[in-house]
């Protein structure tokens, strides 16, 4: 008992930061869902990150309304930048969401403001393990429940074939945009909470790098179900620490398995729980990621 | 004035030849090779290898670095996107293969070469100062332009008039069809990488001798701007890849030259404003073909 | 009339896919559009469907203007579509490729689902399982992308059907199909028709054509060339030259 308290107390950053990863692995993975390949969602995650701190340190905003607003300023932001690039595909949307987010980087880093390339600091560290598992089930049994309902198919069917969707009178640009704003929405949420967790931050977290790690955790993960993403975040988060021994080579490591899963699994590390299923068999190899 | 202009030229030339290695195989193959900034930090650190285990003179050292990332770029294509390529998967999962194969090879180089920066030896490059009118102008980066240039000239010889560079654009083209018309597919993938990946090495090692400093990281920040460039000049066209480089490369200078030193940052938020507004009105960029609905 | 062209046009570039074409569709009937490759038959009925917005002329369905309406709004209208080639989700199940068909005619049930009981859409499944089994799908929960050819275009056919559509447009159903398959399509057509629906048949089956058709036009580089009974067309030089002589038209 005593080993397991001792765990968790050295752990328990770790074990924060593996559920926001994973809020933001399901925020990238609810864009993917509806055939939208975002790296964006860094730029989001600073959006909530900065305006939840900002609005505490500065307005005294109570932290779950500051978390709110910064969803909320998100989406906002999500609604236009959708709008834009919404007939945009594949490489050409990720190519402009990460101009999106590199502007926003940029924009940090001139406003007054925000602390600029020092970043902010002394951020009230009022986030507890519960607010963010809390999130990360909540959310995750909700984006559960809509995979399987008339928006859920809605989205999956425009991942498939656009063209072919429109036709079965699903309103295409509509369910895109809903997507994009969720995954914004949620990913400024997971910033917000980040920014509570570790009291300082700085516009150097939230830039390309960081975009393409949460893309790597839903992809890797899988994508076929909810769980992929979460069980993606929490491996390759955890991976640093249980590969620790390996001391210089983690990294040449953790790009091998990066590289292995991609290559071998393609729809992620869950499909390795199905492959037991023969029909699941057909599925690993038949329909890609997004 | 006419100092900078140089410069921008110098930078645009850099970038050139960097980012046609990218639009090629964007071009030919439709995925974006995240490994490419590696082969450009490789070229710099085989010129280096070259030039401080066997004195080899400079000129040497980057037909060496050519050589030895065109290869390089043939095993990255083996090992990271041909498995990929049998399998029929989209161009993510190449692009994420490519981020692991990155991260590895970034990070052998580390354990190899430490983070820091690393120069050539002593004496190795030429340190000739041209004077032009009331400008002096490094003689070494006038070198490096003209060479960027006579590169580039051959590339487009390459792909226009050789047999080989049919099959690239057949390749690039349609792919089935260029197959059943008898292309040699492997060899042209093959050739591809080797030509992109030896023009990034180049690359890498030429803008290694004129900053004197090179470092594992150092292809990192290229990748944002490779995809500017592109993404203005046109994907997958690759005279749109040279002239979206020297935009940048002047639109950079110039941005230095025009904005007060607290906006320094703002040069990069108008390099990908740029990208922003160009794919969301003009999607294929100056000389890019029409971006049709991939239905 | 059920669905009318009024001066449609459409260009690309210089070339005009569909030049001035008039149509119209008297509700009930099935009507056979037919043309050399290159007509520009599929563009017409991807700018009847919504798909391409035309240059110039009017689309009007059941007495209402849709010329400018999207694809999705043109389902809701009654309007529904299969695709040359097939087009389905492939990495979905049979049923959820139906299922996805009767999307303009389910209530959005997702506030519904958050409960953990949530109302299934029991009522919504099981006409979806009539359309399978009248289609004869047998395996609901296999992938769509699994299928042998000839059950993915009647799948296509049974999700085009679960929009409870007025008007069904069927692009090349027949292509790849043996005798006995396409004989089952055309019965599956005149019963179909006899239930008040009104079909748009693309085909390069003469026999299928002229065997299910009331009326047919014929398209030539863009422009309509000839309408009429099937035995009119058959006749029809203008066709027979249009068709180059071939055994295609005779």
């Amino acid at each position: 008992m005593d080993a397991i308290v001792d765990f968790f107390r050295v752990y328990q950053t770790t074990i924060g930061v593996i559920g926001i990863n994973a809020l933001l692995a399901l925020s990238v993975w609810v864009t993917l869902y509806a055939g939208q390949l975002t790296l964006g969602n860094a730029a989001f995650m600073a959006v909530g990150a900065y305006g939840a701190a900002l609005l505490g340190m500065r307005f005294g905003v109570p932290f779950p309304v500051g978390l709110a607003l910064g969803a909320l300023l998100s989406a906002a932001l999500a609604l236009p930048l959708g709008l834009a690039v919404f007939r945009l595909r594949g490489v050409y949307l990720a190519i402009a969401t990460i101009g999106f987010g590199e502007v926003v980087r940029v924009v940090i880093l001139t406003l007054p403001f925000t602390g600029k390339a020092l970043g902010l600091n002394g951020i009230p560290p009022v986030t507890e393990l519960w607010h963010i598992y809390l999130s990360l089930a909540s959310v995750a049994y909700v984006l559960w429940r809509v995979q399987g309902s008339t928006v859920g198919r809605a989205w999956a069917a425009i991942r498939e074939d656009e063209i072919a969707a429109a036709s079965q009178g699903i309103a295409v640009r509509r369910y895109k945009l809903a997507a994009f704003v969720a995954g914004a929405a949620l990913a400024a949420w997971a910033g917000g909470l980040s920014a509570h967790l570790n009291f300082s931050i700085e516009p150097g977290d939230f830039g390309f790098t960081r975009a393409v790690q949460i893309l790597v955790f839903a992809v890797v993960g899988g994508t076929p179900s909810v769980a992929g993403p979460i069980f993606g975040a929490t491996l390759l988060t955890a991976l640093p620490e249980v590969l620790r021994p390996l001391k210089e080579y983690r990294d040449i490591f953790a790009g091998l398995i990066l590289m292995g899963v991609i290559i071998y699994l393609p729809r992620g590390l869950v499909t390795l729980a199905e492959l037991r299923k023969t029909r699941r068999l057909q599925e690993i190899g038949a329909a890609d990621v997004a | 004035m006419a100092e900078q202009l140089y410069n921008a030229i110098f930078v645009g030339s850099i970038y050139a030849l960097f980012a046609v290695g990218f639009a090629l195989v964007f071009s030919v193959l439709d995925i974006l090779n995240l490994a490419h900034p590696v082969v450009f930090m490789l070229g710099a650190f085989v010129a280096l290898f070259f030039m401080s285990t066997f004195g080899a003179p400079a000129a040497l050292a980057a037909v060496a670095a050519f050589g030895v990332t065109g290869v390089f770029g043939i095993f990255l294509d083996r090992v990271a996107f041909a498995p990929l390529r049998r399998r029929g998967a989209p161009p993510l999962s190449a692009m994420i293969s490519s981020l692991g194969f990155a991260i590895v090879v970034i990070r052998l180089m580390e354990l190899r070469y430490g983070p820091d920066l690393v120069s050539y030896p002593a004496g190795s490059l030429a340190q000739t100062v041209l004077q032009i009118g009331d400008a002096r102008l490094d003689g070494l980066r006038l070198l490096i332009i003209g060479l960027a240039i006579i590169l580039m000239a051959a590339l487009t010889y390459v792909v226009r008039a050789t047999q080989l560079g049919r099959d690239i654009r057949a390749l690039a083209e349609n792919p089935r069809a260029a197959r059943l018309l008898g292309v040699d597919v492997d060899r042209a993938i093959a050739a591809t990488f080797f030509i992109s990946s030896g023009l990034g090495g180049v690359a890498g090692a030429l803008l290694g001798f004129a900053y004197n400093a090179i470092y594992p990281q150092m292809g990192t920040p290229y990748e944002l701007k490779a995809f500017t460039v592109m993404v203005v000049g046109g994907m997958g066209s690759l005279p749109g890849a040279v002239l979206g480089a020297y935009i940048l490369g002047i639109g950079e200078i110039a941005a230095l030259v025009f904005l007060p030193a607290e906006f320094a940052e703002l040069r990069d938020a108008l390099a990908f404003g740029l990208l922003f507004l160009v794919l969301v009105l003009r999607p294929r960029g100056l000389l890019g073909h029409r971006v049709a609905d991939r239905a | 009339m059920l669905l009318e062209c009024d001066g449609i046009s459409k260009r690309f570039g210089g070339v005009h896919a569909v030049a001035d074409v008039d149509l119209s569709i008297e509700p009930g009937q099935v009507f056979g559009l037919i043309g050399p490759n290159g007509a520009g038959k599929t563009t017409l009925v991807n700018l009847i469907s919504g798909h391409l917005r035309v240059d110039s002329g009017a689309i009007r369905f059941a007495g209402g203007d849709v010329t400018r309406l999207a694809p999705h709004a043109l389902t809701a209208r009654g309007i529904a579509r299969t695709f040359q080639g097939v087009r389905l989700f492939k990495g979905l199940t049979v049923l959820e490729n139906v299922l996805v068909g009767r999307h303009a005619r389910m209530r959005s049930d997702v506030v519904r689902r958050l409960w953990p009981r949530g109302a299934p859409d029991r009522n919504d499944r099981e006409k979806a399982g009539q359309l399978l089994e009248r289609l004869g799908l047998s395996r609901p929960n296999a992938l769509a992308g699994g299928l042998a050819y000839g059950d993915q275009r009647r799948l296509e056919i049974a999700r085009a059907l679960a929009s409870e559509p007025r008007l069904l447009i069927l692009d090349e159903p027949a292509a790849g199909m043996n005798p006995a398959e396409s004989a089952r399509l055309r019965e599956l057509m005149r019963a179909l028709v006899a239930e008040g629906l009104t079909i748009v048949l693309i085909e390069h089956d003469v026999r299928l054509v002229m065997g299910t058709c009331d009326r047919v036009a014929v398209l030539n580089f863009g422009r309509k060339i000839a309408e009429g009974t099937p035995s009119q067309i058959q006749s029809s030089p203008v066709v027979r030259e249009a068709y180059l002589g071939s055994e295609d038209v005779a």
